[in-house]
């Protein structure tokens, strides 16, 4: 047996025990997450998001919308019943960062897709207490009034596709124009965005014809949040874990 | 730089005889309380990992003892607090309004489920008294844009308003100014009739030629003097009660830009026995028909 | 013996370190001229100045002579004060930034609806800038002078520990700014991007040999017990940073990255790191702190070197294990979360052997809390890292988390091992350090220690009761239900039932703020070299008092 002075005496040794004894906890928990087929929850529905979307998800990422908004519905009977089937693993593998967030300020946000009208999104975001007068959350009304910049889509649809999540070639090349296609009434390509993207939804979501404005992105997201997996379909016994 | 073990004057200890900057360290025994506490707490882990779904191995982990699965205890504590509540629900359904409000039991049973199912759903829109805001009806007054009959707000609820489901109520009021209808004078005329309705105007000849527009253009749904179609959503206009605001300015933005305004469905998100609920709930609030 | 600053020897170190500062300042007029967006070229000018100032900084301290404090001295104390400064600036900064992001739960008017004055961007700045600018400039400072006088050796390499905290500074500044032009990778107290993280990776490597290379240079045979800890948080904090911020950026010349895992794998990774952080950065760091402050100051011997021996390589080995459950009850499968709870369980002994070893210090000494408030901040301070390590536990029981998680009780957990723990201690090892540092009698005041002793200690009191009842009360409203087995409440109605806690939270706050002025204020005083005139409470005379028990 090792004598404890031992390792006192020597930095090297402490630091490599230190290294092993810390690297341990992780690679147990961490690992089999790769590889134990339970993991993820066999389900159908799922697809990469929207270039629009993925650009309105941007936004909710940059604003910090997770340190008040969990998208993460615990399989406790009140959650349930208060926000909608508990969140499966699988609605989040795309989800590059995850956005399961850790706090609730304000309501979990993971099945809000549907829940509200684009209308109230609009006024809500502009200013939270207009519709909500209970509500601590700031307002964004600077959203409504920038520009959505595209230009660059595409390179985020590569990075995603670099770590994982599928994009086609052919979705990378259309990205710029299935942002316009997804929020502009006047584009075309709205089928083609569809077979692209099942299930996404085409509307000038921030009512504002005149462009396609960074609310309009943060709204495509948040309305389609919790709407891909199809429940109908869904075993949930065969996924208990 | 190992130096003499000696004995600390206050507590008798022994130190170990190193000395870093001054600092010496005892060679206390560990607490006996730490380490049984300590010993407890392993003991208590290792029993938990037998009897719950603990370590991962190759292929799958260990499901313990107990088989317990959270998915599987929320599925029957929801499963359970739905049988406490079957006598009720069942009788619900079967019931008509009219035995409902008779049962005071049932009655009771009802509200509670709708007032909740409100507070949790409708109320970020409504408002939580139910007296909505701009764009947003107020549920309490007897005005209802689609019909204020149990039936009908259960299909308002159920299936929403312009949303996305196909059975959605859908009506169209258009953009007369945008769609190029009317003119700006025309539709200031037609302004000025709509609030003669309810209220006085002064402006008696821009009343008279609103009046021929009005004839012309709007009574298809919003029949003779105002009075509104429900089945086309088209709300009464001489009640005084403004969705979208009642000043002049509101009303020539209502005509000339349209209004569309959304509820979404409700039928794949709550069971038919909460849109039911639901539905008296808010037919009890102030004027159902 | 001397050891003399003899610049000379350096030399051929500094043009290597003059050229890659050079070279650094290439790369950041590169990022500036070929930025994809507004925010890199800020950050690339950031990096050229920085640069050139280090290049400045290397001439300079090659032309001019040792300052007039280092002169003839053993240690390197003046990179040690830099150390002191900035954290007390960063302290101040980051409690304000929390006050202000307090009362804009309060009064949510206080958003001003602007980008960069939202909640959602100002709350990572708060929790970096305590977190990351505070407490990592505090461990900096501290483990620089604890090395030393522990190893009895002068810090290793002479431009490298500045380069440390230096180059650690920028980093805070990048990130800092960053957030507010909402730059975040949206992870918890990991919020910086991709190219903050680079940089951040190599100045902890230079950290690490910094801090290596001085125990190589011991005169002590034994690595001193405060020194494992440094390590274990040096080693441990460099792997989780590592990992957790694997991530590919949309462009070389832009702040955009995508995380490597996603989903279920990125939750666990990212809280695997976020608990660690806690673990290792905010537990084993401080740990480091206690171990050498607490029995410096009350000049006693440690209580027990086996149970350090003990709860170090426990404490180590478990903690890493706890993370999962910050997950309890989501789309984690549940066999991860048993194992977060039951380490996390047994991680309650191993944390309260520090806690035993810091009290029991104080065995024979305990009068010394009486005539001594730097003492009795550093003894508060172990006496609430107990009881948050026994909060935490708790909080990890699924059954407890199932109320306290997403609410306000978690932030109160925080708080108390944050306010009462981290900064406590770090506070009684700033007021212990800068008279060595600046070569003072003693502090310009110890009336002011003590008041600002009280008023921060009412202030944390404050702050985390108004959690527990706003946590505890929210939870327990989104799960109520009537008799009939429907919800009672809805979402919003337990928003507004936030607000006086929210309110008196803010007060609480304000009061830890006002504590950290006056302090700032004491500090700034001693290094000026002023005493207040003040009646000094009289210690007992007699070295030998009554055993404490």
């Amino acid at each position: 047996m090792i004598r404890h002075a031992t390792i006192e005496r020597n930095s090297i040794l402490l630091l490599v025990l230190i290294l092993i004894v810390v690297a341990i906890g992780g690679i147990v928990q961490i690992a089999p997450l790769f590889y134990l087929e339970s993991t993820i929850e066999k389900v159908q529905g799922m697809r990469p998001y929207t270039p629009l979307e993925l650009a309105g998800r941007n936004i909710y990422v940059r604003e910090g919308c997770y340190n008040c908004h969990s998208q993460m519905i615990r399989s406790l009977r009140d959650e349930v019943e208060r926000y909608g089937p508990y969140s499966l693993a699988a609605e989040s593998m795309y989800d590059h960062p995850f956005q399961w967030g850790s706090k609730r300020t304000g309501p979990d946000l993971a099945r809000v897709g549907g829940r509200y009208s684009d209308e109230w999104h609009v006024e809500h975001l502009n200013a939270p207490r207009a519709l909500v007068p209970e509500s601590v959350m700031p307002g964004y009304p600077f959203l409504a009034r920038t520009p959505l910049k595209t230009a660059r889509i595409a390179d985020d649809l590569r990075a995603n596709r670099a770590v994982g999540v599928p994009y086609t070639d052919e979705m990378i090349e259309t990205a710029v124009m299935d942002v316009r296609a997804q929020a502009d009434p006047d584009a075309d390509g709205a089928e083609d965005l569809r077979a692209r993207y099942p299930k996404s939804q085409v509307r000038d979501f921030d009512r504002n014809p005149a462009m396609v404005s960074e609310l309009d992105a943060l709204i495509a997201y948040l309305q389609m949040l919790g709407t891909l997996v199809d429940f109908d379909v869904y075993k949930p016994e065969e996924n208990l874990r | 730089m190992a130096r003499e073990r000696e004995i600390d004057q206050p507590t008798g200890t022994e130190t170990t005889g190193h000395e870093w900057d001054g600092i010496k360290e005892l060679n206390t025994p560990l607490p006996r309380w730490w380490l049984w506490t300590w010993y407890a707490t392993i003991v208590w882990a290792v029993g938990y990992w037998v009897l719950m779904p603990a370590w991962p191995l190759v292929n799958s982990y260990t499901t313990g003892l107990l088989g317990h699965s959270q998915r599987a205890a929320v599925a029957e504590s929801i499963a359970q607090a739905r049988q406490a509540q079957s006598g009720y629900v069942q009788r619900i359904q079967a019931a008509s309004l009219a035995d409902i409000e008779g049962d005071s039991t049932l009655l009771e049973f009802a509200l509670a489920g709708g007032r909740s199912a409100f507070a949790v759903n409708c109320s970020q829109c409504h408002g939580l008294g139910a007296a909505g805001s701009l764009g947003y009806p107020n549920l309490n007054d007897d005005d209802w844009l689609w019909g204020g009959t149990l039936d009908g707000i259960d299909q308002t609820i159920r299936f929403g308003i312009r949303s996305s489901h196909d059975d959605a109520r859908v009506g169209d009021m258009p953009a007369f100014l945008r769609d190029e209808i009317l003119d700006r004078a025309q539709i200031e005329d037609v302004a000025a009739y709509v609030l003669s309705l309810s209220e006085t105007v002064e402006d008696t000849e821009a009343v008279a030629r609103g009046a021929a527009i009005f004839a012309e253009q709007c009574v298809a749904c919003h029949q003779d003097g105002g009075t509104g179609s429900p089945e086309l959503g088209a709300p009464n206009l001489a009640d005084g009660i403004w969705l979208y605001g009642g000043d002049r300015a509101n009303v020539i933005q209502t005509i000339a830009s349209g209004r569309a305004g959304v509820m979404p469905a409700w039928v794949d998100r709550l069971d038919a026995a909460t849109i039911k609920q639901l539905a008296i709930y808010v037919h009890t609030l102030g004027g159902g028909e | 013996m001397t050891m003399s600053n003899n610049h000379g020897e350096t030399t051929a170190a500094s043009y290597a370190v003059g050229l890659a500062l050079a070279l650094g300042a290439l790369l950041g007029l590169f990022l500036t001229a070929r930025a994809v967006e507004p925010v890199m070229v800020w950050h690339g000018i950031l990096f050229l100045v920085f640069c050139a100032g280090g290049i400045f900084l290397l001439i300079r301290w090659h032309t001019a002579g040792p300052s007039a404090l280092d002169t003839g001295l053993v240690y390197n104390d003046a990179v040690t004060r830099a150390g002191v400064v900035v954290s007390m600036f960063w302290g101040v900064v980051g409690f304000l930034a929390g006050l202000a992001i307090a009362l804009q739960l309060a009064f949510p008017v206080l958003n001003f609806d602007l980008p960069w004055t939202n909640f959602g961007r100002l709350r990572p700045l708060h929790t970096s800038a305590v977190i990351f600018a505070f407490g990592g400039n505090v461990l900096i400072a501290t483990s620089f002078h604890v090395v030393q006088r522990t190893c009895r050796a002068r810090l290793a390499g002479e431009i490298a520990p500045w380069f440390v905290l230096w180059g650690y500074n920028l980093f805070i500044v990048i990130a800092a700014t960053g957030y507010l032009f909402g730059v975040t990778q949206s992870r918890e107290y990991a919020e910086p991007e991709w190219y903050a993280d680079l940089w951040l990776t190599l100045v902890w490597v230079v950290y690490l040999l910094v801090f290596l290379g001085t125990l190589w240079r011991r005169r002590e045979p034994h690595i001193y017990v405060a020194n494992w800890f440094y390590l274990a948080f040096i080693v441990t904090i460099a792997m989780l940073h590592i990992i957790n911020n694997l991530a590919v950026p949309v462009s070389w010349t832009g702040t955009k990255s995508y995380s490597l895992f996603s989903g279920v794998q990125d939750a666990l990774t990212q809280w695997w790191y976020g608990h660690n952080a806690v673990g290792f950065f905010l537990t084993a760091g401080f740990l480091g702190i206690m171990y050498y402050f607490v029995p410096k100051q009350a000049q006693r011997p440690v209580y027990s070197y086996r149970l350090s021996i003990i709860h170090f390589w426990s404490l180590i080995f478990l903690y890493i294990w706890a993370g999962p459950h910050h997950l309890h009850y989501t789309a984690l499968p549940q066999w991860a979360q048993t194992l977060g709870m039951t380490f996390s369980i047994m991680l309650w002994m191993p944390s309260w052997g520090g806690m035993i070893n810091g009290l029991m210090t104080l065995s024979g000494a305990w009068d010394k809390l009486r005539t001594d408030p730097v003492l009795r901040m550093l003894v508060v301070s172990v006496a609430f890292y107990g009881m948050s390590t026994f909060e935490g536990p708790v909080m990890s029981i699924r059954a407890v988390n199932s109320l306290s998680h997403y609410t306000d009780w978690t932030i109160g957990h925080v708080h108390s091992g944050a306010l009462g723990w981290v900064a406590f201690v770090s506070f009684g090892a700033l007021y212990a350090l800068t008279p060595i540092l600046w070569r003072r009698q003693r502090l310009y005041s110890l009336q002011l220690v003590s008041a600002h002793f009280w008023i921060a200690s009412i202030g944390i009191v404050l702050y985390i009761t108004a959690m527990w009842v706003s946590g505890i009360l929210q939870g327990l409203m989104w799960r109520a239900y009537d008799n009939l087995g429907f919800l009672e409440y809805s979402f919003v109605e337990t928003v507004a039932a936030m607000h006086p806690f929210y309110v008196i939270r803010a007060i609480g706050g304000a009061l830890f703020v006002i504590g950290a002025l006056i302090m700032a204020y004491n500090l700034w005083r001693t290094v000026r070299g002023d005493l207040r005139v003040e009646v000094l409470p009289v210690p007992r005379p007699g070295p030998a008092m009554a055993p404490a028990e």
